[in-house]
């Protein structure tokens, strides 16, 4: 599904030239499950910007279903996400005024869904991630693991190909982000494709495939 | 592909607005205030506008004023209108056997002069006039007659009364028949004008006395003018159309009885109500043109207002603008949102602004007994310029929006 060729990213930050991707190639099937782990700096948030559409690189491939995304325009860069692209934060990112229900429409608003059908839409995946009763209420007025829930549940909105989340039990109690991470693993199983961002050991293990990064490269790709 | 549709951006924009009603009630305020300035400045503008034509068209109708004017003298000064006293009654008689379109020719002289009355006084203008004045001005005679020629031919001294001074001599009771006596001199009351009212800048149009031209020249202002001087000549033109004519055949006629040679300057001036209430007008137009301009200052202050808090808006906003972003959001649909908060903030300002603007302007001509005139083009005009203030002044902040790197957007705390 995902061909990367010598993926390299620089920034210039005041006189210095930082490199976070320094020539990274890998490939990502469909269905896969994997960990991408390393230290703060070491490239693995700027490699999930790029997957995600967010960023572009500053030198090589990257290539989704066929389509060259390094080239895409803003515009094809924002359908992008929003049609192929589930995103999971580690502060939730949920928008403080809105219900929950609300919240998971928002990327079918941008898709230009009809009222109605995305309405249902979003109240059948809040029902999957167990949140049925929940609806209504605002992000303030729901917990920490509920509230990624809500936000796994958005990111499924628009069925994407790619579910990307970024240190996604980072703000969680260990218990909570064992079931958040039981529900990725649930939608691995029913066939989506997706790609932790963490530090940490523990979540890594419960992906099926596992990539290190140290300072801008691939240091270790293994699969259990 | 379709994208957001433009009722759900209206909807996100709606959504920040009312999230915090004080501050955008605070936001909009500017706005406001601006433009309930300009609807009260144009309305009370245009009212005064009315009241200056009504006050003029009641002077009478085709109405071309004809009064004396110093030659400019040496050192350039130039006499009050008035105050010459070139116009005589051979000027009468020439305007009226000369100038065709001429249907009243109505000379007059007026003097100030204490009246009694069975015990009673009154100060009042004593007008000398001949009886074409009631045509000349449009007035009516309420009860009793006007004087005719052969009064003034026999120097009968009789009166016709305006309604006011009735009323301060007598009260209530008819005073035709009674005598009167103006400066000692006993007159004899032959009517009683129809009244005519207030005029709207407060003066009594129904205190004064007419009486026969010659009696007033020779009994009540006496030595002070010649003995065939008159003050003003009032002519009627017989219709609208005619008036510029008519004014012209007076100017001629005057310059030749007056033997004024070309490129000499007139000793008398002549002046059509059409001219002078045009005249008016322009500069009362001008004025409330100015007072708006002056108004709409602080409807760009109100702009600058939204501009501010909108900026204070999107950064505060940033990590949500960052999300839209990452779910799907194109810039235009960021520029959009922002762009309407600040242009709904400022049209529903202008609306209030309407209201009390109009509120403001009927008030005022309530206590100030004003014609209340309403601005009808000052909606339309208010809500598209407050419209457009919100569209210039939030461009810059939602073009700020628009151009934020989602990745640094999500990371701001």
């Amino acid at each position: 599904m995902i061909q990367i060729e010598d993926l390299t990213k620089t920034y210039v930050m005041g006189e210095e030239t930082v490199t976070a991707l320094d020539g990274v190639s890998l490939s990502i099937a469909r269905g896969e499950s994997i960990a991408i782990i390393g230290p703060s700096g070491s490239g693995k948030s700027t490699l999930m910007n790029i997957l995600g559409g967010l960023d572009r690189p500053s030198r090589g491939r990257y290539r989704f279903e066929g389509d060259e995304v390094a080239r895409f325009s803003d515009d094809q860069l924002a359908d992008f996400r929003n049609r192929r692209i589930g995103f999971v934060f580690q502060s939730f990112q949920l928008l403080p005024r809105l219900s929950a229900l609300q919240n998971v429409e928002l990327p079918m608003v941008y898709a230009g869904a009809a009222p109605r059908a995305r309405r249902e839409r979003a109240a059948e995946l809040l029902e999957r991630v167990g949140l049925g009763s929940r609806m209504g209420h605002r992000p303030n007025q729901l917990s920490g693991g509920q509230q990624q829930r809500v936000a796994i549940a958005r990111s499924l909105a628009n069925q994407p190909d790619l579910l990307l989340a970024d240190e996604p039990t980072g703000a969680l109690d260990s218990a909570t982000g064992v079931e958040v991470l039981g529900l990725f693993q649930k939608l691995n199983t029913e066939g989506l494709t997706v790609v932790l961002v963490t530090h940490d050991r523990g979540v890594a293990d419960a992906a099926r495939r596992r990539i290190a990064f140290r300072d801008g490269r691939v240091t270790e790709d293994v699969r259990s | 592909m379709s994208g957001a549709s433009p009722a759900e951006i209206v909807r996100f924009a709606a959504g920040a607005i009312i999230a915090h009603p004080l501050r955008s009630g605070l936001t909009s305020l500017g706005v406001v205030i601006g433009v309930a300035a300009v609807v009260m400045m144009t309305s009370i503008g245009l009212g005064a506008q009315k009241r200056v034509t009504d006050t003029i068209s009641g002077l009478g109708s085709n109405l071309i004023i004809v009064t004396p004017l110093q030659p400019r003298t040496a050192g350039g000064v130039m006499g009050g209108a008035g105050s010459g006293q070139s116009l005589s009654d051979a000027d009468t008689v020439a305007i009226q056997r000369q100038v065709q379109g001429a249907a009243a020719v109505a000379p007059s002289v007026t003097g100030m002069a204490q009246v009694t009355a069975d015990g009673a006084n009154w100060n009042t203008s004593i007008v000398g006039v001949t009886p074409e004045y009631l045509e000349a001005r449009d007035l009516t005679v309420a009860s009793g007659r006007m004087f005719d020629d052969r009064d003034a031919r026999q120097g009968r001294k009789v009166a016709v009364l305006g309604p006011t001074v009735v009323t301060q001599l007598w009260g209530e009771a008819d005073p035709i028949g009674k005598r009167i006596r103006i400066r000692g001199a006993p007159f004899e009351v032959v009517g009683v004008l129809g009244s005519k009212g207030q005029s709207s800048f407060g003066r009594d149009q129904d205190d004064l006395i007419l009486a026969p031209l010659e009696t007033v020249r020779s009994r009540i202002i006496g030595r002070r003018i010649k003995a065939d001087s008159v003050q003003t000549i009032y002519v009627k033109a017989v219709s609208e159309e005619e008036l510029g004519t008519v004014q012209e055949e007076i100017d001629a006629v005057l310059r030749a009885e007056h033997k004024i040679q070309p490129g000499e300057d007139d000793d008398f001036q002549t002046q059509n109500l059409a001219s002078i209430l045009e005249a008016s007008r322009a500069a009362i137009g001008a004025f409330t043109v100015l007072l708006a301009a002056i108004a709409a200052v602080s409807l760009v202050v109100g702009g600058v207002g939204i501009m501010n808090i909108m900026l204070v808006a999107v950064t505060e906003r940033t990590r949500e603008i960052g999300l839209r972003m990452a779910l799907g959001a194109r810039r235009r649909d960021v520029l959009t949102q922002f762009a309407l908060e600040s242009v709904a903030l400022s049209l529903v300002g202008g609306l209030i602004g309407l209201g009390i603007g109009l509120l403001g302007a009927a008030g005022i001509a309530a206590i100030g007994n004003w014609p209340f005139a309403l601005p009808v083009w000052a909606i339309p005009v208010a809500l598209s310029f407050s419209s457009l203030v919100g569209l210039v002044f939030g461009a810059y902040p939602a073009w700020r929006a628009a151009r934020l790197d989602p990745i640094e957007a999500l990371r701001r705390e």
